[in-house]
């Protein structure tokens, strides 16, 4: 039972970091990307294979695939930046979805849809089970801490809130002088390098990785984790990925004490029961539920009342 | 002939069959696009859904192929109307970007509905077992051609509407200009509802027929939305000639690329095409702005 809790608590950091990432470019640039999987699987397999075939050590391959997939998004947002933005959304998905088949069929490098397995974890063979896993949680908790930090860094600075204003309007930051695309591009690749080291972070946990692992359900339970601790919100991105996993997990006991259902049946309602939840939350929370707060700008005090003349 | 060129051309000839086929939901894309203005990623599984209700027309009741299509397109249309009218119509105000993220998750939804009641196995249709038809070197399949008919047939139909019909050019015109339309007292909401019962109907009309030439599943529609997609953007986002010309670029490409790569990297092909376009001309073929 502990085991299993700290499991779940290290896939909860893990999405709380990929949240924190998206948080970077949805809710602060409001771009969409609708592949953030295919981000995380490339993270994952970068640090993978670096690991494995190149025998690299596990920070470094886990940095690797975190740069990786930052130059790959900055490739996508490249592409992308200077049209509206429902290109970007056709592009992540097709991205995401290219990723799945590249790493179904690129047998030679990926082993195809039977997987990687073997994965290297710190110290995984010199620790118990229990203590890999308490280990590991460390290492996952200091993680998003960092990034957590960092990410509320960019949001209260200068940065962040050109970020916002080209979120919220696009003409008024341009004509205010910022260079749009550049800073789009940026978001987005810092964005990416999150999901990025994710991907990686997950890979040397579970020590396994498979095509079928990154579907765009995925993608959907870190949207529903930031709508529901508040898009733009850091602190709320990572109670969101927490309220995710915990949702996910009691529907895996709950579902199957409803009568009649397949194995199958209960999987489908599973996945019906997200999506739903998620098309309410946009219907109804669009902001998320805990709505941003936006840092306090201070106001140079003026001295005394202005007078014309 | 000689062989590499007796290769190459069963590979265009087929390209152009699977290419006809793909502009069939591409056109329902790209029709809703001009109208609604977003990318609705629901396509895939008003795909799905035209493909299974056929197959409950056909091989569930034993009707012929040519009625079991025109379950197929109905029932995915009327799913498309109240899945729009129900859900997607909500989001039109936030924008497009939660408009599509909508999509995204209304599509896995349906999807799932698709697969509470029939499971994750593969069906296939009750078709005859047919010998291909050979011209020369090249051999075609019977069922390809019946489906190129369907396709044509389909397309030529929803050309005559939109050309000829006072509905049709009232929705050309809600496409072109809805201000100038709704001063004209052309109902938007109305015409809203139609292009989404026609393109979602397209949608499971083109999903189905993507079934007919293999077996179905639930992500009968998903797997093929990136070839759709692609389609639609080559072709230019918004024009309904373009994703034709963009369906039969695709279709083609996907067919030639078997000459150097292998037929699992197929799909690759359409985000590869994306790429290009959206980078050497991102309106597409035919498209007016991207930007």
């Amino acid at each position: 039972m502990e085991n299993y809790l700290i499991a779940m608590a290290v896939s909860a950091g893990i999405y709380a970091l990929m949240a924190l990432g998206v948080n970077v470019i949805w809710g602060l640039a409001g771009m969409v990307n609708l592949g953030l999987v295919g981000f995380f699987a490339v993270g994952a397999y970068v640090s993978a294979l670096l690991t494995l075939k190149l025998g690299l050590p596990i920070a470094v391959g886990m940095a690797a695939g975190a740069v990786v997939t930052s130059v790959v998004g900055v490739g996508v947002a490249l592409i992308t930046v200077r049209l509206r933005g429902d290109y970007l959304a056709i592009v992540t998905l097709g991205f995401a979805e290219t990723i799945r088949i590249v790493a179904s069929n690129a047998i030679w490098l990926t082993n195809g849809t039977d997987g990687i397995s073997g994965i290297a974890g710190p110290y995984r063979s010199r620790l118990s089970p229990e203590a890999f896993n308490m280990t590991y949680l460390g290492i996952v908790v200091a993680i998003v801490a960092v990034a957590y930090m960092f990410a509320e860094r960019l949001r209260a600075s200068p940065f962040g809130r050109v970020l916002r204003a080209i979120r919220d309007d696009e003409q008024v930051a341009a004509v205010a002088g910022k260079h749009v695309a550049l800073f789009k591009v940026k978001a987005f690749a810092m964005g990416a390098a999150a999901l990025g080291l994710a991907g990686a972070l997950y890979a040397h946990y579970t020590s396994y990785i498979a095509p079928d692992i990154f579907v765009p359900l995925l993608t959907l339970y870190i949207k529903l984790a930031l709508l529901a601790g508040g898009l733009g919100n850091n602190r709320g991105a990572i109670v969101g990925a927490f309220a995710v996993v915990f949702l996910l997990e009691s529907t895996r006991f709950v579902i199957p004490l409803v009568p009649g259902v397949s194995a199958v049946q209960g999987a489908a309602l599973r996945e019906l029961l997200i999506a739903t939840l998620l098309i309410v939350m946009l219907r109804y929370r669009p902001r998320g539920l805990i709505p941003e707060q936006l840092p306090r700008i201070p106001v140079p005090s003026s001295t005394g009342p202005v007078t014309s003349t | 002939m000689s062989p590499l060129l007796a290769e190459v051309t069963q590979l265009v000839v087929n390209g152009a069959m699977s290419g006809a086929i793909l502009a069939v939901p591409a056109i329902g894309l790209t029709a809703i696009y001009a109208v609604l203005r977003f990318p609705n990623f629901a396509l895939a599984s008003h795909a799905t859904i035209g493909a299974f209700a056929g197959y409950i027309a056909n091989a569930k009741l034993g009707l012929p192929i040519l009625p079991s299509v025109i379950v197929a397109f109905l029932a995915a249309g009327a799913v498309g109307v109240v899945s729009d009218e129900v859900v997607l119509k909500q989001f039109r105000p936030a924008g497009f970007i939660t408009t599509a993220i909508a999509s995204i998750a209304l599509t896995i939804a349906l999807e799932n509905i698709v697969r509470f009641g029939f499971g994750n196995e593969l069906r296939g249709y009750a078709l005859p077992i047919e010998r291909d038809w050979r011209f020369g070197p090249i051999r075609v399949g019977p069922q390809q051609l019946q489906n190129l008919a369907i396709a044509a047939f389909t397309m030529a139909a929803l050309f005559c509407f939109l050309t000829f019909s006072r509905t049709g050019k009232a929705m050309r015109a809600v496409a072109d200009n809805p201000m100038l339309a709704s001063i004209k007292g052309i109902n938007a909401d109305m015409i809203g509802r139609l292009v989404n019962f026609v393109g979602m109907g397209l949608a499971g009309l083109g999903g189905m027929l993507i079934g007919l030439d293999t077996t179905i599943d639930p992500l009968t529609g998903f797997r093929s939305i990136l070839s759709v997609f692609a389609a639609a953007v080559v072709g230019g986002l918004g024009s309904i000639p373009g994703a034709v010309i963009g369906a039969l670029t695709v279709g083609i490409g996907e067919e030639l690329c078997l000459l150097f790569l292998s037929p699992d990297y197929r799909s690759a092909v359409g985000f590869v095409a994306i790429l290009l376009v959206l980078t050497l001309r991102p309106r597409g073929i035919l498209g007016q702005r991207a930007y």
